[in-house]
C-alpha cells in the first residue's frame, strides 16, 4: 500500500489532467468574460461570478489531492455506501431543498449553495460498475438485468421528482455502459424505435401514426401468409396479434406521454426545433439569440473581451447552459472547434484507458464517465447551437456553478485514480 | 474495441455534426454577418441641414426652420404634477390623457411625439422647466420653411419617407424625411445631402455603453448641396396673381436655354400649408379636392386638344414637305366639305370671301379651310395615307410632342400625337385625310400638355430648333452641365419655312385675335384658340364655355420668353388668355406693367370664371332632397 501510494503520481495519466487543466482554465476565461462587469473587481472574491468560479477553481486542487489519496480497493468496496449516502442526499432534498426556478435541487449553506445531482452520477457509475464487475454477474439475465436498470434510473427518478428533467435524462446514457458489457441488441432497438416513433407523434397525429404502422405491419402479414399459405397464421397467429398490440400500446403511450406527461413548455421547446413554432421573442429566443451570436464570430472570432454581444449580455444564461456561446463569439469557428475536439480527444482517451484495464471495475466504470462527459457534451452544445432542444445541464468544465465544476472533477479523477493502479489490484 | 464501437462512433458522430453545424453558423452564414444589422450595435444618426433653394435671380424660396417636438418615453415617466404641466403646455387635462394613452398604447419602451411643433417662444420657456418631468424631453426637428408662398407645385413637398421604401432602400430609415412632389423629389439626392453614422456598443437593456470598434465604421454627414432654379420667382407669382379664380395652367420658357421661367398652376396654394402643425388638416383640404384639384399640376400634366395653335405646326410641315408654298391660296366659302354627306362639313370664322387665302392671312385669320387643304395635301401627298400620317407624326413629334419631353420634374403626361399606324389600328384601315380631318385644327385625337406647347413655340420662336425645358440652372452654384439640357434639338423643318410663319403670328397680334392686347414696344408673336370641351354633370352631357389657349413669343427678334397658357372654360382665346399673355410678357421684358396697359391688369386681375365652375359641381338632385319617395 505505502509503495502505491508513493507511485502515484508516476502513475496517473498526464494527458488526461492536462486536458482537464485547459478545459477547466479556458472555460474561466469564458466564465470572466461572460460576467465581467465594467468596472473589474478582485479576482477572488465572492463578488462576482467569474471571482467565485476561481475560488472553486483553487478548490478543485485539495479536492483532487483529496480523491487520489484512496485506492482502488477504497472506491470498489465503499461503492455501494457511496451510492446509497448520494440516494439519502437526493432524499433529503425533497423536505429540505431550496427552490429555484420551481425545482428544489440544492441545498443552501449560507451564500453558497450545494447541487447534490451533481455528485450523484459519479457514486452511480461507480455503484453500476461495482455491480457490474461481481463475478457472478450475468447480463444475459434478465433478473440481473433489472437490477442494473434499478441501479441506475434509482436516482434518476429522484432528481425527476425535484423535479430537473434535464439531469435525470443524463441517466440514460449508462445504456451505453451496459451496452459494451453485452446487453441484447433488442434494448437499442426499442430505445432507438421509441425516439423515432416520438419524434413522428410531434410532427403528425398520433392516430395517422398508428395507422401507418398498423398497415405496415398488415402488408408484412399478407406477404408471409402468400409465401407460406395458410400454415403461417395457423402457427403464428398469437405473435401477429402480438405485435399488433405492442404496436398500438407503444404509439398510443408515447401519444399520451407527450401530450399529458410532458408539460406545455417542454413540448414547446421541441416544437421550436422541429420548426413547427418560430418563436424568436418568447421561447425560441435564447436559441436565436446565441445563433446569432455564435454566427456572428465567423471563422476567426472577435477576440477575447471584444464579443459585442456577449459583452451586451444579450445571450440569457450565458456563463453557465449557454457558455458555448461566449466561445463561439470570441474564439470563432477555430476556437469553437478546437473545444470540441479537445471534448473528443477527452472522451477517446479515457475510452482508450479503459480498454486496457484488466481489472473489469476500473473498465466499467471509466465508460460510464465516458458516457457521462459525452451525454452533457451533446446536449449542451447540441442545445446551444441550435440542433437538440433547451435542456438545461451544465457543459462539463465550463459552465459556471462549483456543484458541478465538483461533480465532474470527482469523477474524472477517481478514473485517474482507478486508472494508475490498473495493474496493481491484479 | 469491438464492443465500445457504439460510443466509439457516436462521439466521431458528434464531432462531425457539431463541427458541420459550426461550420455553417460561422463560415458560411457568419461571412455575410452584417455589423450594423447586430443587437449589440446602435446606430445614430447625425441629419444634415438639407439644401436651400434659390431662384434665378438668387431670391431664397425654401429655406429651413427649427421646430421643436415635445416627446414622451411612457415607461419613465414618474407620477407628475398634471395641472402645472397641462398649463405649461397649454393643453387640457383631457387631452393629456389621450396623448399619454395613445404613446403608451404604441409602445411605452419608446419615445413618442406628444405634442407637436411648439411655438418658438414657448419652447425657450419649457426648456427650462422640463426638466422637472421625468419622460418627457424635447426634441428638434428641422422642417421646411418657404418664405415666398408660391410656385408650390414646382417646389414640391418632403414628408416621412413610406414604410415599404424604408424597407427596401438601404439609406432611408422609418420615420426619416424624403422628397414626396416637384424639385423636393426630383433632386432628393442633391438637397438631403448624407447622413453621418456614429455606431456605439449597447447591452441588453438598451443601454450604450462606448462606441463602437473606436468608430472605426463612424462616418460624418455630409450637408446638402443648395439649388438654383431656372425660374423667376416674380413672373410665377405675377401668373399666379394672373390666374387667380381661374383654372389652368402658364409656361414659360428661355427659347435660348430651355430654361422654365414660369410655370403656374391654376388652382394653386401656399407652401407653407404642408409643413408644421396644420399640415394633416391642410393635406386632406389640398388632396381631397377632386374638383379644382389644387395639388394636380396642370401645366404639366394636363393633356388637353391644342386647338388652333396647331395650325402652325401644318403650315410648318406643308411648307417642308413642298405641299404648298407661302403664295398657294385655296379658297374658303365660310367652311371646307370634306365628304359628301351633309354633316361631313367644317365650318369656318375666317370671314375672308372672294378671294383665295393664303398662309398669313390662314394664321392670323385661323382660317380652317386653309388647313384642312393643306392637311390633305400632305396625308395624300403619296397616294397611301398611313405613310402620309406616319411622315406627319415624324414632323410632329420633332417638335418634342406626343411624349414626355424630359424635363426634370417628376409629373408629366406624354399627350398624344397619332400615326398611320395608330389608325390602322383602330379603324381598321378604312382612313383617309378627310376623315381625319379634325387634326387639321389641332382638335380630334391630338393631345398636348401646356408645357409641351411652351416647348413647341420655342422651337417656331428658334426657326427651327429647342432645348429640352429643365428647371435646374446651378447645384451649389455651379451651372448644370447635363447634355440633356444643353444640346440643341433640331427639328425637322428646314429654317427658312419658319419666317412667314412667324410674321404671321405677328400679325395675329397686329390685326388678328390679339390685336387688343399689344405691349407698345414689344413684338409679340401667337395663335389664340380655344378647344371644345364637354362635362357630365349629375349624368348630364353639359356643354361649357370653350376652353381658352394661347401660345406667343417675344420679341420677333431675338426672342426672350416662350409660352403657352390655358384658361379652363375660358372662352374665346383673346378674351383671357391673349390678356394675360401680353401682361406676363410685358413684366417679364420690362419688369413692369405700362401706366397705359394697367387697366389690362387690373381687369385680369379681378376676372374671376368660379361661376362658369359651379356648373360642374354636381347639384343634390331633387330626390334626395325632397327624401319622400
Amino acid at each position: 500500500m505505502r509503495q502505491e501510494q508513493n507511485n502515484i503520481f508516476a502513475n496517473i495519466d498526464w494527458v488526461l489532467v492536462i486536458l482537464f487543466t485547459i478545459l477547466v482554465c479556458f472555460g474561466w476565461l469564458n466564465i470572466y468574460s461572460a460576467s465581467k462587469a465594467e468596472e473589474d473587481l478582485a479576482l477572488l472574491s465572492f463578488g462576482t461570478k467569474y471571482g467565485k468560479q476561481l475560488i472553486f477553481i483553487v478548490l478543485t486542487i485539495p479536492l483532487i489531492v483529496f480523491v487520489l489519496f484512496f485506492n482502488t480497493k477504497f472506491y470498489e468496496r465503499f461503492a455501494s455506501i457511496l451510492y446509497v449516502l448520494s440516494l439519502i442526499g437526493l432524499l433529503l432534498l425533497l423536505p429540505f431543498g431550496k427552490e429555484i426556478n420551481g425545482a428544489k435541487s440544492w441545498f443552501n449553506f449560507g451564500a453558497l449553495g450545494l447541487q447534490p445531482s451533481e455528485f450523484v452520477k459519479a457514486f452511480t457509475a461507480l455503484a453500476l460498475a461495482k455491480l457490474l464487475s461481481d463475478r457472478q454477474y450475468n447480463l444475459k439475465l434478465v433478473k440481473n438485468q433489472i437490477k442494473a436498470f434499478i441501479v441506475i434510473f434509482l436516482p434518476a427518478c429522484l432528481i425527476l421528482l425535484q423535479p430537473d428533467a434535464g439531469s435525470a435524462l443524463a441517466y440514460v446514457v449508462f445504456f451505453f455502459v451496459l451496452q459494451r458489457e453485452g446487453l441484447t441488441k433488442a434494448y437499442m432497438v426499442l430505445g432507438i424505435g421509441s425516439l423515432i416513433i416520438f419524434i413522428l407523434t410531434i410532427l403528425f397525429n398520433t392516430y395517422s401514426i398508428l395507422y401507418f404502422l398498423l398497415g405496415i405491419i398488415t402488408l408484412f402479414t399478407l406477404y408471409f401468409m402468400y409465401k407460406e399459405g395458410k400454415r403461417f397464421l395457423r402457427f403464428n397467429w398469437y405473435k401477429v396479434l402480438g405485435v399488433y398490440a405492442v404496436i398500438t400500446l407503444f404509439v398510443l403511450g408515447i401519444g399520451v406521454a407527450y401530450n399529458n406527461v410532458l408539460q406545455q413548455h417542454h413540448r414547446d421547446r421541441f416544437e421550436v426545433l422541429l420548426g413547427l413554432k418560430t418563436d424568436n421573442q418568447g421561447i425560441g429566443y435564447n436559441s436565436h439569440q446565441s445563433e446569432l451570436t455564435i454566427s456572428s464570430g465567423s471563422i476567426t472570432g472577435k477576440g477575447f473581451l471584444k464579443g459585442d454581444l456577449t459583452q451586451g449580455d444579450f445571450v440569457p444564461e450565458q456563463h453557465t447552459d449557454y457558455i458555448f456561446s461566449v466561445i463561439g463569439e470570441e474564439w470563432g469557428f477555430i476556437g469553437s472547434s478546437l473545444v470540441i475536439i479537445l471534448f473528443m480527444a477527452l472522451m477517446y482517451r479515457i475510452i482508450y484507458l479503459a480498454e486496457t484495464h484488466t481489472n473489469k471495475f476500473g473498465r466499467i466504470y471509466g465508460y460510464g464517465v465516458a458516457s457521462i462527459l459525452f451525454f452533457h457534451v451533446v446536449i449542451n452544445i447540441g442545445m446551444v447551437i441550435g440542433l437538440l432542444p433547451t435542456v438545461g445541464i451544465p457543459l462539463p468544465f465550463f459552465s459556471y456553478g462549483g456543484s458541478s465544476l465538483w461533480g465532474f472533477t470527482i469523477l474524472l479523477f477517481i478514473f485517474i485514480r482507478l486508472d494508475a493502479h490498473k495493474n496493481y489490484d491484479f | 474495441m469491438q464492443k465500445g464501437l457504439l460510443l466509439n462512433s457516436f462521439i466521431a458522430l458528434m464531432g462531425i455534426f457539431f463541427i458541420g453545424r459550426l461550420f455553417q453558423l460561422q463560415v458560411i452564414r457568419g461571412e455575410n454577418f452584417d455589423p450594423i444589422r447586430n443587437a449589440a450595435v446602435k446606430v445614430k444618426y447625425d441629419y444634415p441641414e438639407r439644401g436651400y433653394i434659390y431662384d434665378r435671380n438668387g431670391t431664397l424660396l425654401v429655406a429651413n426652420q427649427l421646430s421643436y417636438d415635445v416627446m414622451v418615453q411612457p415607461n419613465q415617466v414618474k407620477p407628475l404634477d398634471t395641472i402645472e404641466f397641462c398649463k405649461l403646455l397649454k393643453i387640457t387635462k383631457q387631452d393629456f390623457l389621450k396623448k399619454f394613452k395613445k404613446a403608451d398604447n404604441y409602445a411605452p419602451w419608446l419615445p413618442s411625439v406628444f405634442l407637436k411643433q411648439l411655438a418658438k417662444e414657448d419652447f425657450a420657456f419649457l426648456q427650462e422647466k422640463l426638466h422637472k418631468y421625468q419622460g418627457f424631453f424635447i426634441q428638434k426637428r428641422i422642417i421646411r420653411e418657404y418664405p415666398i408662398k408660391s410656385a408650390a407645385n414646382v417646389l414640391g413637398y418632403i414628408g416621412e419617407v413610406n414604410e415599404a421604401l424604408a424597407k427596401t432602400d438601404e439609406y432611408y430609415q422609418p420615420g426619416e424625411l424624403i422628397g414626396k412632389e416637384g424639385i423636393e423629389k426630383q433632386y432628393e439626392e442633391y438637397l438631403r445631402g448624407r447622413k453621418g453614422k456614429k455606431l456605439f456598443k449597447r447591452n441588453n437593456l438598451n443601454k450604450i455603453t462606448g462606441s463602437y470598434q473606436n468608430g472605426a465604421k463612424d462616418t460624418l454627414a455630409e450637408n446638402g448641396k443648395d439649388l438654383t432654379l431656372t425660374l423667376d420667382i416674380h413672373l410665377q407669382q405675377y401668373g399666379q396673381e394672373l390666374m387667380k379664380g381661374k383654372r389652368g395652367g402658364i409656361v414659360a420658357l428661355d427659347p435660348a436655354t430651355g430654361e422654365i421661367l414660369a410655370l403656374v398652376t391654376a388652382p394653386s396654394y401656399d407652401p407653407n400649408m404642408l409643413v408644421g402643425r396644420k399640415r394633416s388638416k391642410n393635406s386632406t383640404i389640398l388632396f381631397n379636392d377632386k374638383i379644382s384639384k389644387p395639388s394636380y399640376d396642370r401645366a404639366l400634366l394636363a393633356a388637353y386638344a391644342p386647338g388652333s395653335p396647331f395650325k402652325m405646326m401644318n403650315g410648318l410641315i406643308g411648307l417642308q414637305e413642298g405641299v404648298i408654298n407661302v403664295n398657294t391660296g385655296f379658297s374658303c366659302s365660310g367652311g371646307f366639305r370634306y365628304g359628301s354627306r351633309k354633316r361631313e362639313y367644317m365650318g369656318c370664322h375666317c370671314k375672308i370671301y372672294g378671294r383665295k387665302v393664303r398662309l398669313n392671312a390662314a394664321i392670323a385669320k385661323s382660317c380652317n379651310s386653309y388647313f384642312s387643304n393643306t392637311y390633305k395635301r400632305i396625308i395624300e401627298k403619296d397616294n397611301k395615307p398611313t405613310q402620309g400620317l406616319n411622315n406627319w407624326a415624324k414632323h410632329v413629334k420633332s417638335f418634342g410632342l406626343g411624349n414626355y419631353l424630359g424635363y426634370d420634374l417628376p409629373a408629366g403626361s406624354p399627350g398624344l400625337i397619332p400615326t398611320g399606324d395608330y389608325y390602322d389600328a383602330r379603324l381598321n384601315y378604312r382612313w383617309n385625310g378627310s376623315s381625319t380631318i379634325s387634326n387639321a385644327i389641332g382638335q380630334g385625337e391630338i393631345l398636348t400638355t401646356p408645357i409641351q406647347l411652351a416647348n413647341f413655340t420655342a422651337a417656331i420662336a428658334n426657326r427651327g430648333y429647342f432645348y429640352t425645358p429643365h428647371i435646374l440652372k446651378k447645384v451649389d452654384k455651379k451651372p448644370i452641365l447635363d447634355s440633356i439640357y444643353t444640346e440643341k434639338k433640331i427639328t425637322t423643318i428646314a429654317k427658312e419655312h419658319f419666317n412667314p410663319v412667324i410674321e404671321a403670328m405677328h400679325e395675329v397680334f397686329k390685326t388678328g385675335t390679339g390685336k387688343y392686347s399689344q405691349v407698345k414696344g414689344i413684338e409679340i408673336c401667337g395663335k389664340t384658340g380655344t378647344s371644345e370641351n364637354f362635362a357630365f354633370v349629375n349624368g348630364k352631357r353639359v356643354q361649357l364655355a370653350d376652353h381658352s389657349i394661347l401660345v406667343a413669343f417675344a420679341p420677333k427678334k431675338n426672342p426672350k420668353i416662350a409660352l403657352a397658357i390655358f384658361v379652363e372654360n375660358g372662352g374665346y382665346g383673346s378674351t383671357i388668355a391673349a390678356p394675360i399673355t401680353s401682361l406676363m410678357i410685358e413684366k417679364y421684358l420690362n419688369g413692369e406693367i405700362s401706366k397705359a396697359n394697367k387697366y389690362r391688369e387690373t381687369k385680369m386681375l379681378n376676372l374671376s370664371l368660379q361661376t362658369e365652375y359651379d356648373k360642374l359641381i354636381p347639384k343634390p338632385t331633387e330626390e334626395i332632397a325632397s327624401g319622400t319617395e
